[in-house]
C-alpha cells in the first residue's frame, strides 16, 4: 500500500464532477461502437425495437444504459468497505469474462470428459516442471548474483557471460539447443531434464538480476555494521544482507515464476506431455481446440492465482519489521 | 621470536623477559591497546591521513574533533580496519593491520563501533540485533547470549523496549541499542564516529549520558564528536585535526582554555560561539 494519510480523504467516486466525466468517457467510448448486433442489442429489444433497425437511437440508447449501470456499480461501490469492494470488483469481472468466453460457444460435455486427464496428466506435470525450474533457477542465480558483484574477475565474467548469453538467446533456441545440441557433444539427454535445465538456466539469468538490484539496494552501512562486528562475507551475506534483500525482491520474483509458469508450455515442442501438448493432442484430431485451449488457459490462471496468493503470504510475513 | 635466551638475561636487567616478547605482545603489556605509527591514506590521489601518530591506552578516553573533511572518520575507521591506510603501521590489541592478515576478526572482536547512522539490523528485533554477534561470532549458545543482551540493554536503559524492531525507536534509542549491541562482543575499545550528530537535542543528552556511563565504568574510549560539553567532562585527552593531520593534542582543560595553534583557535571559536 502507499503511505496512507491519517484523514480519510473524501470517497472519490462520490464527487460529482467525477461521476459526470466517468460518465461522458464511457458514454462516449460505446457510442463509438455499434452493438445493436450483439447480445445486448436483443436484450434492449423492448425498448429500441427491432434492435437492426434501430439506427442512431438505438445505438445512442444501448451506450446510455450501459453508462448509467457503469456509474451507478461505481458510485454504490463506494459506500462499501474496501473487503467488499475487492470481492465485487472480482466478481463482476470475472462474469464478464466468463460471458466472454460463453460467446465461443463451447462445448461443456467435450471438456468435462478430458479435463480429468488434462489435470492429472498435463497440470501435474507443468507443476512439476516449472517447481524443478524454479528452483534451480534461484539456487544459479544467488549464485550468479554474488559473482557479478565480486571483486573476482574470474567469477565475475562467468557470470556476466551467462547472463548475457541466456537473456539474449530466444528460450526456444535455448531449448533446442539443449535437447539436440547436448546430444551431439555425446550425452544424450531427456526431454523432460533438457526442458528443465533450458528453463532454469534462461529465467536464473533474468532472476541474478534481480537478486543483483536487490542486494545492492542494502544500504552500506549494514556491510559496514556486520563487519565492525567481525561478521566474515558468508555470515553478512546470509544473515545480514539476504534476509533484507527478499523483501525487495520478491514482487519481481514473483513475475519471474508466474511467467516461467506459462513459458514451461515452451518444452511441449519437445513432446512432453504438459499442459499445452496435451490441449493440443486432445482437441487436434476432434476439432475441439478452443475448448481444450480454453480449459488450458484457465489453469494456468489457477495456477498462477495460486503463485499470487504465495506471494502475499510471504510479503505479509517480511512487512513484519516495518511495522511502526 | 625466539624463547628467553640465556645469554641475554644478565641479572639486575629488569627488561630482560621483556626481549622475548613480540613487539606487539610488549605493547600490550604496556598498556598499547591502539597504536599508530606514521600512518598515512590516500583515497585515489587524495591524501586522506597524513603521518598521523596516536597511541591510545587501556582505560584512556581520547576525543577527536576537528572541520569537516579533516579525516576524524577516516582514522577511526582505520582502527578496525573498515578503511585500509597505505603507510605507517597500526597496532591493535597486538596485531599489525595490513592487507593481507587472515586474522581481522580478531581485532574486530575486540573493538565496537558506533556509527552516525546507527546501522542497526532493521529486519531483527532489538534483543536479536544484540544477541547476533556473541552467538556467530562467540559461539556462546542462545541463552548465555540473550542473558549478555539484556544486561547490556539494561544498562543503556531499555531493556524494556528488547522485542521491538529499529524502526520502531526512537532516534536516541536505536543509538543506545547500538552502544548495547557493540558492548555485547565485550570490547577492549570503542570508537564512537559522531553518535550524536544525526539526533536532535533532546536525545543527545540521554546517549551522552550513557557514553558518560560507559567512561566511569572505565571503558577505552575513542569518540569522533562536537560535544565540547562531553569532552571537557569525560575526555583525557583532546585531538585536534584539520586536512588529515593531527595539529594539536592535550588535556581538555590546556585545551580548551589556552590552544596552542591558530587553526585550533578558530574552530573552537566557531564550535563554541554555537
Ligand atoms: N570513499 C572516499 N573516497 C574518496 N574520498 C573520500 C572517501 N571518504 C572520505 N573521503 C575524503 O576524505 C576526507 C576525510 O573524510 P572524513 O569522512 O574522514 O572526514 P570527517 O572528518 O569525518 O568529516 P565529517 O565531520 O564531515 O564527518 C574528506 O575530504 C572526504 O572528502
Ligand atoms: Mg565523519
Amino acid at each position: 500500500m502507499l503511505h496512507r494519510d491519517t484523514v480519510d480523504s473524501e470517497v472519490l467516486v462520490h464527487r460529482p464532477w467525477i461521476v459526470a466525466s466517468m460518465f461522458a468517457v464511457v458514454l462516449v467510448v460505446f457510442l463509438m461502437f455499434n452493438l445493436t448486433g450483439t447480445t445486448i442489442g436483443e436484450l434492449m429489444r423492448p425498448v429500441i425495437g427491432d434492435p437492426l433497425k434501430s439506427g442512431f437511437y438505438g445505438r445512442f440508447t444501448i451506450a446510455f444504459v450501459i453508462a448509467v449501470m457503469f456509474c451507478l456499480n461505481v458510485v454504490l461501490l463506494g459506500f462499501a468497505p474496501l473487503k467488499m469492494q475487492l470481492g465485487v470488483v472480482w466478481l463482476e469481472l470475472l462474469l464478464l469474462f466468463l460471458a466472454f468466453f460463453k460467446s465461443f460457444d463451447l462445448s461443456l460435455p467435450f471438456i468435462w470428459k478430458h479435463l480429468p486427464f488434462l489435470i492429472t496428466q498435463g497440470v501435474v506435470t507443468t507443476i512439476y516442471v516449472s517447481a524443478l525450474s524454479l528452483i534451480f533457477a534461484s539456487v544459479i542465480a544467488i549464485v550468479a548474483a554474488i559473482a557479478k558483484l565480486s571483486s573476482n574477475g574470474f567469477a565475475y565474467g562467468i557470470a556476466s557471460f551467462y547472463t548475457s548469453l541466456f537473456r539474449g538467446l530466444p528460450l526456444l533456441m535455448q531449448i533446442y539447443l539443449i535437447y539436440l545440441g547436448l546430444p551431439q557433444l555425446g550425452y544424450v539427454i531427456d526431454a523432460v531434464p533438457s526442458g528443465v535445465l533450458a528453463l532454469s538456466l534462461c529465467y536464473g539469468a533474468y532472476m541474478t538480476e534481480i537478486f543483483r538490484s536487490g542486494i545492492q539496494s542494502i544500504d552500506r552501512g549494514q556491510w559496514e555494521a556486520s563487519r565492525s562486528l567481525a561478521f566474515g562475507f558468508g555470515l553478512t551475506t546470509r544473515r545480514i544482507i539476504l534476509p533484507q534483500a527478499l523483501p525487495v525482491i520478491i514482487p519481481p520474483m514473483g513475475n519471474m515464476f508466474i511467467s516461467m509458469l506459462k513459458d514451461s508450455s515452451l518444452v511441449s515442442v519437445l513432446g512432453v506431455w504438459e499442459l499445452t501438448f496435451l490441449a493440443y493432442q486432445i482437441g487436434q484430431p476432434t476439432f475441439h481446440n478452443m475448448e481444450m485451449l480454453a480449459s488450458a488457459s484457465i489453469m494456468y490462471w489457477i495456477m498462477s492465482i495460486c503463485f499470487e496468493l504465495i506471494q502475499s503470504r510471504i510479503e505479509r510475513y517480511f512487512a513484519r519489521s516495518k511495522v511502526r | 621470536m625466539t624463547p628467553c635466551v640465556a645469554a641475554d638475561a644478565s641479572p639486575g636487567d629488569s627488561s630482560s623477559d621483556r626481549r622475548s616478547l613480540t613487539p606487539e605482545q610488549a605493547a600490550v603489556i604496556a598498556g598499547k591497546i591502539i597504536e599508530a605509527k606514521n600512518v598515512s591514506k590516500w583515497y585515489g590521489a587524495f591524501r586522506a591521513l597524513t603521518d598521523i601518530n596516536l597511541t591510545v591506552r587501556g582505560g584512556e578516553r581520547i576525543v577527536i574533533c576537528g572541520p569537516s573533511g579533516s579525516g576524524k572518520s577516516t582514522l577511526i575507521r582505520c582502527f578496525n580496519r573498515l578503511e585500509a591506510h597505505q603507510e605507517g603501521r597500526i597496532t591493535v590489541n597486538g596485531i599489525i593491520l595490513h592487507n593481507k592478515m587472515r586474522n581481522v576478526a580478531d581485532v574486530r572482536k575486540n573493538v565496537g563501533m558506533v556509527f552516525q547512522h546507527f546501522n542497526l539490523f532493521p529486519h531483527m528485533t532489538v534483543l536479536k540485533n544484540c544477541m547476533a554477534a556473541p552467538m556467530w561470532i562467540k559461539g556462546m549458545p542462545e541463552v548465555e547470549a540473550r542473558k549478555i543482551a539484556l544486561k547490556f540493554l539494561e544498562r543503556v536503559r531499555i531493556p524494556e523496549q528488547a522485542n521491538k524492531y529499529p524502526a520502531q525507536l526512537s532516534g536516541g534509542q536505536q543509538q543506545r541499542v547500538a552502544i548495547a549491541r557493540s558492548l555485547c562482543m565485550e570490547p577492549a575499545v570503542m570508537l564512537f564516529d559522531e553518535p550524536t550528530s544525526s539526533l536532535d537535542p533532546e536525545m543527545v543528552a540521554e546517549v551522552l549520558e550513557t557514553m558518560t556511563g560507559l567512561a566511569r565504568d572505565g571503558m577505552t574510549m575513542v569518540c569522533v564528536t562536537h560535544e565540547m560539553g562531553f569532552a571537557r567532562a569525560v575526555a583525557d585527552r583532546v585531538i585536534f585535526m584539520d586536512q588529515g593531520q593531527i595539529i594539536e593534542e592535550g588535556a581538555p582543560h590546556d585545551f580548551f582554555t589556552s590552544p596552542r595553534h591558530e587553526r585550533t583557535r578558530l574552530f573552537l571559536s566557531q564550535i563554541l560561539s554555537h
